[in-house]
């Protein structure tokens, strides 16, 4: 009988996770990691931080050097892109005629950028971000523009925006809601970062959207907004989310709905496929619903949790999640998921730049979001990892000891 | 360029030349030295790059910040004294020589 096969589509974070943790669990069949982009595998959090910035190389981009996969015997094929899942035959079909049978798939897809869809959209200097194309496509940009619009206040958009000021261009930031990043972070997190990057010198428009990109020889000159103001640009970056990238999945009849249904092991409804990162919707104990989440977090523990699983060990995946962003000399860490907090309260003070926002949902902590706060972020992780225990009055008072209170809990 | 001894914990060592202004961390990873994980690439927001530096080379190795050593409470090996996060051990002159310890996990 011909060796296992294990095919893993996506060579990001997640789908690189997966493979090599096969490997360190025993897993004795084969392994074959199928990326889309033409470059080794790669860490996707610098792209918007310090290689855009310039303060790191390509070099310090790859997940592992070229010779990791053929010492671990990963069957790495990068730059072809799968075109079908052949769920009866166990087949994959690829760009570039190539076939792969399969055992067990795992779905690594990822996500892509959302479009926004207005007139103006596709002329030269409107740009996105979220491949190492993309940003060496915005390094070279980043050095003959003066005038920057970032549409969309996520952590993408702020961080590109923190990059940029620091390069002395001029930034307008144009988010949609009146509440920046405010998808994952609370409002007086939110309210903080926004009155940061306008100390650095951003203008900000809240409220708002872009309704057309406007633009003279092809070239983009400048957004419309949807109140009426003409905001000149000669780079727009639009950083408004992402989608998951479900369409092999659902072309292939497995359940989907914002990203690929797994259930709490990450297996879709087909049990021979799992999915993880990026695509994933998962249920969660750290959230009410199902979540899908995009972090580096999440994409490596799934990884893990989907090669124990297929080495003969499976466990529910419920490790506790975290997020964080690099804007300017601010570093924001966030343990647990915070939206759907119904109270929240402070550890120590915005004003020195260095606090904790607390949210509690019925009187159970769910999340800590940290502002250069290592030592919160990192007490958060363990006491999310169980009952917390801990009540709002605890974590405002800055005189009650969290690591202690953490070390009594049972596991932690 | 400074040279640094990776010991494994069955005693195996591999010795590597690091370039000035690269991590103890990166270094490793670009040679397939086993035992680094690094999952976080550098930001200090794990600690799977942990090791054990030679406890006669602690005083030549830079201060550890206060993100290193709230970082140092999630390493899956036994944090020790000279427990530090090797994505911080950026190569210098001084650090010509030095020796680290892998430990037996670091997940």
């Amino acid at each position: 009988m011909p060796d296992p096969v294990v095919a893993i589509i996506g060579a990001g974070q997640a789908g690189f996770q997966a493979a090599a943790s096969l490997r360190d669990t025993g897993y004795a069949g084969r392994v074959v990691l199928i990326g889309d982009e033409p470059v080794l595998p790669y860490q996707r959090p610098p792209l918007s931080k310090s290689y855009l910035a310039g303060r790191s190389g390509v070099d310090d981009l790859w997940l592992r050097p070229t010779e990791f996969y053929a010492k671990q015997q990963i069957d790495l094929v990068y730059g072809d892109p799968v075109t079908a899942i052949d769920r009866r035959q166990r087949r994959l079909h690829l760009a570039s005629g190539i076939e792969f049978s399969w055992d067990h798939l795992v779905l690594a897809t990822g996500a892509a950028c959302r479009p926004l869809a207005v007139p103006g959209a596709e002329l030269d200097g409107v740009l996105t971000l979220r491949t190492l194309a993309d940003a060496d496509g915005l390094r070279q940009r980043l050095n003959e523009t003066s005038e920057v619009v970032v549409v969309g206040a996520g952590f993408i958009g702020l961080e590109f925006a923190a990059v940029a000021l620091a390069r002395g261009s001029a930034v307008h930031i144009v988010e949609v809601t009146r509440r920046p990043m405010g998808r994952v972070v609370s409002e007086a997190v939110s309210r903080f970062f926004t009155e940061a990057h306008i100390g650095w010198g951003a203008e900000v428009a809240l409220g708002t959207g872009v309704t057309r990109i406007l633009g003279a020889g092809g070239r983009v000159t400048g957004v419309e907004t949807a109140d009426g103001r003409h905001i000149p640009a000669d780079l727009v970056l639009i950083c408004i989310g992402v989608i998951p990238n479900a369409r092999l999945a659902s072309d292939a009849g497995l359940a989907v709905d914002d990203g690929v249904v797994v259930d709490e092991y990450l297996v879709t409804s087909d049990p021979a496929i799992s999915a993880i990162g990026d695509c994933a919707n998962f249920p969660t104990p750290f959230a009410p619903g199902r979540v899908r989440l995009e972090s580096v977090q999440n994409a490596i523990d799934q990884g893990r949790c989907v090669a124990d699983r297929l080495a003969g060990r499976p466990v529910p995946y419920q490790k506790v999640p975290w997020f964080w962003s690099d804007q300017g000399d601010l570093k924001l860490q966030i343990a647990g998921i915070t939206i759907g907090h119904d109270t929240s309260v402070l550890r120590g003070d915005p004003a020195d730049r260095n606090f904790s926002v607390f949210c509690f949902r019925g009187g159970r902590l769910i999340g800590v979001e940290s502002v250069n706060r290592t030592a919160d972020h990192v007490i958060a992780r363990r006491l999310l990892a169980g009952d917390p225990a801990l009540s709002p009055e605890q974590a405002a008072d800055e005189s009650y000891d969290l690591r202690a209170h953490a070390r009594r809990l049972p596991g932690r | 360029m400074p040279k640094v001894t990776y010991v494994h914990p069955n005693g195996a060592r591999e010795v590597l030349d690091v370039p000035l202004g690269t991590s103890v961390m990166r270094a490793a990873i670009v040679n397939g030295v086993d035992g680094i994980v690094a999952e976080c690439g550098g930001e200090m927001m794990c600690a799977t790059c942990h090791v054990y530096v030679e406890p006669d080379q602690l005083d030549r190795t830079p201060p550890q910040s206060d993100d290193e050593k709230a970082m140092l409470e999630f390493t899956a090996s036994e944090r020790k004294p000279n427990s530090r996060l090797s994505c911080q051990l950026v190569a210098t002159p001084e650090l010509d020589g030095l020796v680290v310890y892998l430990p037996e996990t670091q997940v």
